[in-house]
Order: C-alpha cells, then sequence, then structure tokens
C-alpha cells in the first residue's frame, strides 16, 4: 500500500502501522518531530529535578524522587529507541537538541526553586503530562503507541508521589504550606500553557495523522476538570481569578500568554541556555566511554 | 560469652560507618540521574545508588529508632564514612573506578559481618548485581588511560574502607600491593558541603517536621 | 547493537516482546534490561536477541479459498434450526 490517500483513510479509521511499513513523507516527518520533542522533553526533565534529589529531606523521599527521575530517563531511552527506528541516529537527537535545533516542552526551561516547587512538578506538571501521554495510546504509529503503555504505567507513582509530598507540606508548618502556594503560584502560567494553543482540530495534523487522539484545549480543559478541584480542597489558591468553570461545564480562565510559550520553546527560557550547556558538558566528557563501549 | 561494653560499641561503630559508607556512597552515585554516559546505564545506575540508600536505611533501623535522624541530623564530624565514598567525582572514569573497588572492598567487609548481622545476607544478595555491573565496566575499562589512572589515585583510599586485617584480601583481589591507606576519620575537604547541600531542606522546618 | 527485549510478566505466561536497548554485548545488555524491564518485579524473565539474528516473517499469499479449514468457513446455523424443527414432528426420514 503506497497510496497516501488509501493511507489517510486507514489510520483514520483506526489502522495502526509498524516501523518497516510504508508511510507517506509528511507523516514520517511530522510523527519523527514529536516523537523526538517528547523523548527531548524527558531528557530534560530530569535536570530540574535532579539536584533536589541531593536535598531531599528524609530517606523515602530521596529514594522515591531518585525513582521518578529514574522513570524519566528509563522513558527518554524508550521514546529515542522508537525514533531511532523511525531512522533518526541517537547522536543526531542530541546535537539537535544541544544547537536549539530541536525543542523540548516549555516547563523544563524554568528554574525549581524550593522543595514546593518539587511536589508541584510531580503532582501537576506530571499530571498534565499524562494527560498529552494517555492520548498518544492509540497513536497510528504502533511502536510508540505501545511504549506509551508501560510509560503511562509508571507515571501512575509519580502522581501519587507528588501529592504525598504536596499533603505532607500542606498538613504541617505555615511556612511549608507557604512554601506549595508559592511554588504554585510561579508554576500555573506555565502548566496553562503546557498543552499548547488551541487548534481547531480539522488544521491539526497531529489529528489528522491519528498520531494523537486528543487536541490542546481538549487535554487542558480534561487537566483542570481534574486537578482544579483537587488543588482547591487543599485550602491553596489557583493565582488566575478568571479561572471558572461555566454553565456548559466548559472551564474559562485567563489568556495564557502564548507569546512566552513561543519564546520559551524557540530556547529562550530562564534556564534553557545553562541547562542545555550542562548537557552538553556531560555528552563531551563522556565521549570516550562511548567510544570504548564500541571499540571491540 | 557476653560482648563487653567496649566492644559492643565498636561493633555498633562498625555498623555505623558501613551505613554511612552506603549512604555517601548512595547519595554521589544518585548525582549521575540523568547524566550518565548512555541513557541505558544512567537506569541501571540509579537503581545501584537506590540499593545502597536502601541498606544504609536498613542498618540505621538496627542502630536506631528513627533512620532518617541518623542519616540527616548528625554534625558532620559524627559521621563514620570512609573518605572513598565522600570524594566529589564529576567524571565516569572515577566514580566508576570508584564504584568497582568500592564493591570488591564491601564483599569482604560483609562477609565478615556474615556471622554476627543476619541483615548481611541479604544485602550480599543484592550487592551480587552490584558486583556484576561494577566488573562488566571494569572489564570493559581496564586497559584504557582514565580508568587507570583513577584506580591509581583511589587505591590508597580504597584500602581505607577496610580495617587494617581486610587489606590484603582487598589487594589480592585489585592485583595491587598494600600501600599507605587514607583511613577513616579525617573528613575530605568536600563532605562539608555534601552534608549542608544533604540537610538545607531538612533544616528548614523544625526538628520533627513531616515531609 | 541493538537488542530486541522478550519478557515474561509472570510464571506461565509467555514471552512478549518489550522493547529494545542498544548496548555492546549481552553482559551490558542484561545489565541494562535487567533495570529497564524488571526494577519494579514486573518481569520474571527476559529474553534478549539480537535484532539481527531474528528472522522476519510478515507476508503470506492468500490468493485461493481456504476457508474450508478456518472456523469462519463453516456457517451451521441454518441446518441446526432445520434439524432442531424437525425433532417431535411427523415428518421423519426413514
Amino acid at each position: 500500500m503506497r497510496d497516501e490517500q488509501a493511507f489517510i483513510e486507514y489510520v483514520q479509521g483506526g489502522g495502526q502501522v509498524e516501523a518497516g511499513d510504508w508511510m507517506p513523507d509528511d507523516y514520517r516527518a511530522k510523527l519523527l518531530k514529536f516523537v523526538e520533542m517528547h523523548a527531548n522533553s524527558e531528557l530534560m526533565g530530569v535536570l530540574p529535578e535532579r539536584e533536589w534529589i541531593l536535598r531531599a529531606p528524609t530517606l523515602q523521599r530521596k529514594l522515591a524522587l531518585t525513582a521518578k527521575v529514574q522513570d524519566e530517563v528509563g522513558h527518554a531511552q524508550l521514546i529515542y529507541r522508537v525514533a531511532e527506528d523511525l531512522g533518526k541516529p541517537r547522536d543526531a537527537m542530541f546535537a539537535d537538541l544541544i544547537s536549539g535545533k530541536a525543542k523540548f516542552h516549555n516547563v523544563f526551561h524554568y528554574p525549581t526553586k524550593t522543595w514546593g516547587d518539587v511536589g508541584v512538578i510531580a503532582w501537576l506538571v506530571d499530571a498534565a503530562a499524562i494527560i498529552s501521554q494517555k492520548a498518544l495510546l492509540k497513536c497510528s504509529y504502533a511502536p510508540y503507541a505501545r511504549i506509551m503503555k508501560k510509560i503511562c504505567w509508571e507515571e501512575s507513582f509519580h502522581i501519587l508521589h507528588g501529592r504525598d509530598v504536596i499533603l505532607a507540606m500542606v498538613t504541617g508548618t505555615p511556612q511549608q504550606f507557604e512554601l506549595v502556594q508559592e511554588a504554585l503560584n510561579r508554576w500555573w502560567g506555565p502548566l496553562m500553557q503546557f498543552h499548547g494553543n488551541p487548534i481547531p482540530r480539522d488544521e491539526d495534523p497531529m489529528w489528522f495523522w491519528r498520531i494523537k487522539s486528543q487536541g490542546n484545549e481538549e487535554a487542558r480543559q480534561q487537566f483542570l476538570d481534574g486537578y482544579v478541584p483537587q488543588i482547591l480542597e487543599l485550602g491553596l489558591e489557583v493565582p488566575d481569578p478568571k479561572l471558572r468553570k461555566n454553565e456548559e461545564g466548559v472551564w474559562e480562565y485567563s489568556e495564557p500568554d502564548w507569546a512566552e510559550l513561543k519564546h520559551v520553546v524557540t530556547g529562550h527560557g530562564p534556564r534553557t541556555a545553562e541547562r542545555l550547556a550542562f548537557r552538553a558538558r556531560f555528552l563531551e566528557q563522556e565521549q570516550w566511554v562511548r567510544d570504548a563501549l564500541v571499540a571491540a | 560469652m557476653a560482648a563487653s561494653p567496649t566492644r559492643q560499641r565498636r561493633y555498633e561503630l562498625e555498623l555505623l560507618g558501613l551505613a554511612d559508607d552506603e549512604l555517601i556512597v548512595g547519595w554521589r552515585d544518585s548525582e549521575w540521574t540523568g547524566i550518565a554516559p548512555m541513557l541505558e546505564e544512567d537506569v541501571a545506575f540509579s537503581s545501584i545508588a537506590q540499593n545502597e540508600i536502601g541498606h544504609a536505611r536498613a542498618v540505621y533501623e538496627l542502630l536506631g529508632d528513627d533512620a532518617d535522624a541518623l542519616a540527616f541530623d548528625r554534625r558532620p564530624e559524627e559521621y563514620r564514612c570512609a573518605p572513598l565514598v565522600q570524594l566529589h567525582l564529576l567524571d565516569w572514569a572515577h566514580t566508576i573506578a570508584r564504584r568497582w573497588l568500592y564493591e570488591v572492598a564491601d564483599e569482604i567487609r560483609i562477609s565478615a559481618l556474615r556471622e554476627t548481622l543476619p541483615l548481611a545476607a541479604k544485602i550480599d544478595r543484592e550487592e551480587q548485581y552490584h558486583r556484576m555491573h561494577a566488573e562488566m565496566w571494569h572489564e570493559r575499562l581496564r586497559d584504557t588511560a582514565p580508568f587507570r589512572a583513577a584506580v591509581e589515585e583511589l587505591w590508597p583510599y580504597a584500602l581505607g574502607v577496610l580495617p587494617a586485617e581486610q587489606r590484603n584480601a582487598l589487594a589480592a583481589r585489585i592485583g595491587r600491593p598494600v600501600v599507605d591507606a587514607v583511613e577513616r576519620g579525617e573528613h575530605v575537604d568536600g563532605f562539608t558541603g555534601l552534608w549542608e547541600e544533604m540537610t538545607t531542606v531538612r533544616r528548614s522546618a523544625p526538628a520533627g517536621a513531616q515531609w | 547493537m541493538i537488542w530486541e527485549v522478550f519478557r515474561r510478566g509472570r510464571a506461565g505466561a509467555a514471552f512478549e516482546h518489550s522493547g529494545s536497548v542498544e548496548a555492546p554485548d549481552a553482559e551490558f545488555a542484561e545489565a541494562w534490561a535487567r533495570e529497564q524491564y524488571g526494577r519494579r518485579g514486573e518481569s520474571v524473565a527476559l529474553w534478549l536477541v539480537p535484532r539481527d539474528a531474528v528472522h522476519v516473517v510478515d507476508d503470506w499469499a492468500d490468493e485461493f479459498d481456504l476457508k474450508y479449514r478456518r472456523v469462519d468457513g463453516y456457517s451451521i446455523k441454518a441446518r441446526l434450526k432445520e434439524a432442531r424443527s424437525r425433532v417431535g414432528s411427523t415428518e421423519r426420514r426413514s
């Protein structure tokens, strides 16, 4: 089947393809770019959390946070392998990440300032990510859909861990409660931008090719539905006075700063340069190790 | 014959040294999460770091009521870890050389403890995989300059992990002569920095605060 | 070298293809697959197979009607109904 129209009908009818199958060039290009960005995001997402591994205040939290970040590295491995089997070598993807040619999600360009951030990230940022990930479970590209199953299964403990960290603080001292509120105030903007600006379904290539089964706005609404009640029931405030669910059951909110989103993902976030440089430093430093492994 | 108080105390200090070693080497190793030479190794290495901390916790629980209090709430000078594990090694050659030297030393130490410490068998079973991993890397890198230089540099520190009477065994396994060891007692320069970072969040709330 | 990873999730289950790792040899592949596919106790066993060693079969000729040897080649509803309706009626074949 090397007929683009037949391919379109096939995937739009729920069909899936494998690594060796023929696919239209546009499909392959869009898919690879999406998968590569996802892999990069898992990898870069490690860095904001990593420093807090060394500062975790109990052995239990230390182990849980290390395990969570370990999962993210594992997810990066799974997703990079999918991209590699689509034809792009890992080295090339790392080079494009470092040079800024390839992108990663907005949330991983921001600083983490306190243990409150650790809780908010594991609870809410991971929740936003899982909603996106679930929308990939039926991806028309089967190898990607299959690893999403393992990823979603492993992520389930992240949110619980995050919520547990938050709960310990909001029921602890007033200062600990404040840490959470302050972190939430800083992360709310990036969280609302996370799923991307709304794209009409018939203009969304991710939907057209059935790579994603859910649009950006739908994902954001699902996030708000699930997590605003969880935030409010703890006595925390959402830093958006316009946020409310209207009579039709649709969440209304202050327009996210789409300019900020664009600015950040094109490589100008507060921590972008520093984190990419950190990555580059270790990649370079340990090239000899990879060379030694390949040498017979 | 009941152990005299001094002998019992010496034994507990030995166990505390073991626990502190596992805690600090696990802490140092956990820093590689996200930046190991390849993603696959990153995942495996992180498990090893978590295991080490798990071992520390298990031994602390034998020595006191609150493992967290022992792990976090002592002054830096009260920790009994060996200098080898305290070194801040942010390159792979040194990190993996330490891993290898430490596991070989640890096996000797754990074997000696088997009769008095039921936990030793459990720890040893998990450490078996650490040893496989360390040996795997040692075989691959043994002829490379960075690894050899690292082993050379860390050797006196490695000897310091073990009491004097166990050092010949270590020397035999590693294939190097016994030299003057860097002994336990005086912490290396970076240790206070490690302790400060390790305890910064914990110290930000009153003792007994929940996290 | 790419190693395909098959895992047996629990006793009695078949091995299932679960992903792949890139590793220079079987030892490294084992060390790495152990953690990537087993650190949560989710596997009782793994098979690690170099991708090159996998012999792929993915096409068949299906030109002629071979339904006679498949379940979907049989439709017995009509005849069964007929047979049941004859039980108890006077019209019997001798």
